[in-house]
C-alpha cells in the first residue's frame, strides 16, 4: 500500500503501545489522517480511542511507537505541546469555563497583550483586539454574534457552548483538528449545527479526527473511517464502501474486515 | 447508504440553535442575569440601603464627613486582607489563615525592629518576606500534596499562630518604643484631613491596593487564568493553564498581601501584640461572601469585597450610633451573610 500512496499524511502514528498497570490501552497502533480529510474513529467502549487520541496529541504519551507531524518525529510530553505543534482539540467535556466570557474563552491560555510598554510591563491584556478576532472567528464560522462577545459561556446552550469550542479549535488549529465525542450531549438540531461546523473546518481546508459513536453522523460528515479493536486500528473503511451496519458487524468482530470486497485498509482520495 | 433521514423532520421544527440570539426574559429572570453579570450590583444596593437607614435613624451625624472616613479606617484592615482572601476565594479555596499570618508578619516586623535592632526598613521587608513565605507553605501543601484548602490552612494557622507566640514571647511590644526606635512601621497611621474628613496612608494604601488587583484580575492573563481555575480546573488545564502554578501564585500574593495588612495594623493600633486581628479571618470571609464573590469560585469582583467590608463597617457604625447592643450587630451581619450565599446560589443557576 505504501507505493500506491504519493500522499504523506499530516499525523501519523506507529507502533503505538500504552499500558495502564496491567491493562494495554494500545497495542501496537498505528493511524493515518491525510490533508483535507475528515478521519473518523470508531470502535467499541474499552477498545482504546481515547488512548490513541491522548497518544497523538500529547496528553498521554505512547510507552512506545512514533508519533509524526508532516512527516516530522514529534516529542509531546503534554497537551500543550500538541496544541503548540498546531493540533488543536475539542473535549467531550467541552473544556470551556463557564463564568468567562466568548471571547475570553477563545483566547483562555493564550490571550492577548496591549503592543508596547503597557503589554510588556504591566502585562495588560488587548481586550478589544481579542474580541475582534473573537466576532470574527465565530462569523466566519457562520456563528454571528456582535454584542453577544461578552457574554458568559454558562448563559449558552449546550450547542452555543460546543460551537465556541470548535469556533476556538479552528481558529487555533493550524493543522489538525481533533473531536472527541463533539455531538454526544447534543440535541438533535444542534448536532445538526456541529455537524456543518466540521464540514466547514473540512472545507477551509483543516483536516480534522471525530470521534464518534454515533453511526449516521460519523457516515454523513467522515471521508474515512477508522476502526479501532482491541487496543489497534482493526481496520478502515469508507463510508461509500461500506454500510453502516457493516461498519458496526468490523468494529465488534462478527465480521473480518477482509473478507469485504473493499478491503480492510481504504486509501485516501488522491492516493 | 440506506439512512432514515430523521433529521429532515427536525429540520421542519426550523429555527436557528446555534446562533446567539437574545431570548424573551421574564422580569425574575432578567434580574437573575443582570447580578450574574454585574455581581457587585447587589452589594452596593444593599451598601446604599444600610447608609440611608441609618441616615434616618441616626440622623445628620451618621453622615458627617468625620464620621464616614471613620468607618474607612475602621474597615482598612479587614479589608486588605478581604483583598486576599477574595484572592483565595475565587479559586474555589479559602484562607482561614490570613489573621495569623498578618499577626506573625506584624511581630516579625516589631521584634526585628526593635529587638534585633535591625533598620526599619529592612524589617519590614523581612516580614513581606515571612509572609511570602507562609503564602508559600499553603501554596506548596495544597497543590503538591493536593490537600484540601480549608484544612490545609486550619493547620497553618495554627501553626503560624504558635510560632507567633513562641517568638514574641507572648509580649506586646509598646507604641511609644516604635516611634522612638522605628517610626516607619508606624508609616501607615500618617493621617490628613480633608473637609472635615481624616484619611491615613493605610486608607490611601487599602484603595490603590484595591485598583492595583482590579487590574491585575481583569487587564491580565494571570487574572484571567485565576478566574479559570476556580471556574472548573480541568477546562483551565485542558486550555493549556497550569492550575497549580495559579494557586501557588495566588497563595503567596495573598501572604505577601497579609504582610501589607501587618504593617498597616501597627500603624493603626501603634503597638505590635501577638494577640492582635483574632477576628480578621471570619471578618475577611464576611466581607468577600457579603461582596457577592461566590464560594464555589471563579465567580465575583474584587471591588466587591471593599463594598462588603463597608457594608459591615457602616452596620457596625450606624448600630452603634443609634445606641443599640453590640449583639445585634452580630445578628445583622449573620443575617447579612446568609442571605449573601442565598442570592449566589440562586444567581448560579442561570
Amino acid at each position: 500500500m505504501a507505493e500506491a500512496n504519493q500522499l504523506q499524511p499530516i499525523l501519523m502514528g506507529r507502533n503505538l503501545v500504552k499500558r495502564y498497570g496491567r491493562v494495554t490501552a494500545l497495542d501496537h497502533s498505528d493511524f493515518d489522517l491525510y490533508p483535507g480529510e475528515v478521519l473518523a474513529v470508531i470502535g467499541d467502549n474499552g477498545a482504546g480511542k481515547s488512548s490513541l487520541i491522548k497518544a497523538l496529541t500529547g496528553a498521554a504519551p505512547p510507552d512506545i511507537g512514533e508519533v509524526y507531524l508532516d512527516g516530522k518525529l514529534t516529542h509531546f510530553k503534554n497537551p500543550m505541546d500538541g496544541r503548540s505543534a498546531g493540533i488543536e482539540t475539542v473535549y467531550q467535556n467541552l473544556a470551556v469555563s463557564p463564568s468567562l466570557n466568548i471571547a475570553d474563552n477563545l483566547f483562555l491560555g493564550r490571550e492577548l497583550k496591549k503592543a508596547g510598554f503597557l503589554g510588556k510591563w504591566f502585562h495588560m491584556l488587548d481586550h478589544k483586539e481579542m474580541q475582534r478576532i473573537a466576532r470574527d472567528k465565530l462569523s466566519e464560522l457562520g456563528l454571528l454574534t456582535i454584542q453577544t462577545i461578552n457574554q458568559p459561556v454558562e448563559t449558552l446552550s449546550g450547542g452555543q457552548r460546543q460551537a465556541v469550542a470548535v469556533a476556538r479549535a479552528a481558529a487555533f488549529g493550524s493543522k489538525v483538528v481533533i473531536m472527541d465525542e463533539p455531538t454526544a450531549a447534543l440535541g438533535v438540531k444542534e448536532s445538526r449545527r456541529v455537524l456543518d461546523l466540521i464540514k466547514d473546518v473540512r472545507d477551509r481546508g483543516m483536516p480534522v479526527v471525530l470521534i464518534s459513536h454515533n453511526m449516521p453522523h460519523v457516515w454523513e460528515v467522515s471521508d474515512r473511517i477508522h476502526v479501532h479493536r482491541l487496543g489497534k486500528r482493526h481496520a478502515v473503511i469508507k463510508p461509500d464502501t461500506h454500510t453502516m451496519s457493516e461498519g458496526v458487524a468490523i468494529m465488534t468482530g462478527a465480521m473480518d474486515p477482509n473478507d469485504h470486497p473493499a478491503g480492510a485498509f481504504a486509501q485516501p482520495k488522491g492516493a | 447508504m440506506a439512512t432514515d433521514d430523521f433529521e429532515a423532520v427536525a429540520a421542519k421544527a426550523g429555527g436557528t440553535v446555534a446562533s446567539f440570539e437574545v431570548e424573551k426574559l421574564s422580569l425574575g429572570e432578567r434580574l437573575q442575569r443582570f447580578l450574574h453579570n454585574y455581581p457587585t450590583a447587589a452589594p452596593i444596593f444593599v451598601l446604599l440601603l444600610a447608609i440611608l437607614a441609618f441616615y434616618l435613624i441616626v440622623g445628620e451625624k451618621f453622615l458627617a464627613p468625620f464620621n464616614l472616613s471613620l468607618v474607612l479606617q475602621q474597615v482598612t484592615i479587614i479589608g486588605i486582607i478581604g483583598v486576599a482572601q477574595t484572592l483565595v476565594v475565587l479559586t474555589a479555596g479559602i484562607d482561614l489563615s490570613v489573621g495569623a499570618v498578618m499577626v506573625l508578619c506584624s511581630v516579625v516586623m516589631g521584634r526585628t525592629a526593635i529587638e534585633m535592632g535591625l533598620p526599619s526598613g529592612m524589617a519590614i521587608m523581612l516580614g513581606f518576606v515571612v509572609g511570602a513565605l507562609c503564602g508559600a507553605i499553603n501554596g506548596f501543601l495544597i497543590t503538591r500534596l493536593r490537600l484540601p484548602p480549608f484544612i490545609t490552612t486550619l493547620g497553618t494557622w495554627s501553626i503560624f499562630f504558635a510560632i507567633n507566640l513562641w517568638y514574641s514571647q507572648s509580649e506586646t511590644i509598646r507604641s511609644q518604643d516604635i516611634a522612638e526606635q522605628a517610626s516607619l512601621l508606624q508609616f501607615m497611621g500618617i493621617s490628613f484631613e480633608i473637609w472635615g474628613a481624616r484619611f491615613t496612608l493605610g486608607t490611601i494604601t487599602l484603595i490603590l491596593l484595591f485598583i492595583g488587583m482590579w487590574y491585575a484580575l481583569n487587564h491580565t492573563p494571570w487574572g484571567r487564568h485565576v478566574y479559570a481555575t476556580g471556574d472548573d480546573p480541568q477546562a483551565a488545564q485542558l486550555a493549556g493553564i497550569d492550575t497549580n502554578k495559579v494557586l501557588l501564585s495566588v497563595y503567596i500574593v495573598a501572604g505577601v498581601i497579609c504582610a501589607l495588612a501587618a504593617w498597616t495594623l501597627i500603624g493603626r493600633v501603634g503597638s505590635v501584640s501577638p494577640q492582635a486581628g483574632q477576628t480578621a479571618n471570619l471578618d475577611s470571609i464576611t466581607a468577600v461572601v457579603i461582596g457577592g464573590t461566590s464560594l464555589f469560585g471563579g465567580r465575583g469582583a474584587i471591588f466587591g469585597t471593599l463594598i462588603g467590608a463597608l457594608v459591615v463597617g457602616i452596620f457596625q457604625n450606624g448600630l452603634a450610633l443609634a445606641g443599640v447592643d453590640v449583639l445585634w450587630q452580630q445578628f445583622a451581619i449573620g443575617l447579612l451573610i446568609i442571605l449573601a450565599v442565598a442570592t449566589d446560589q440562586w444567581i448560579r443557576r442561570v
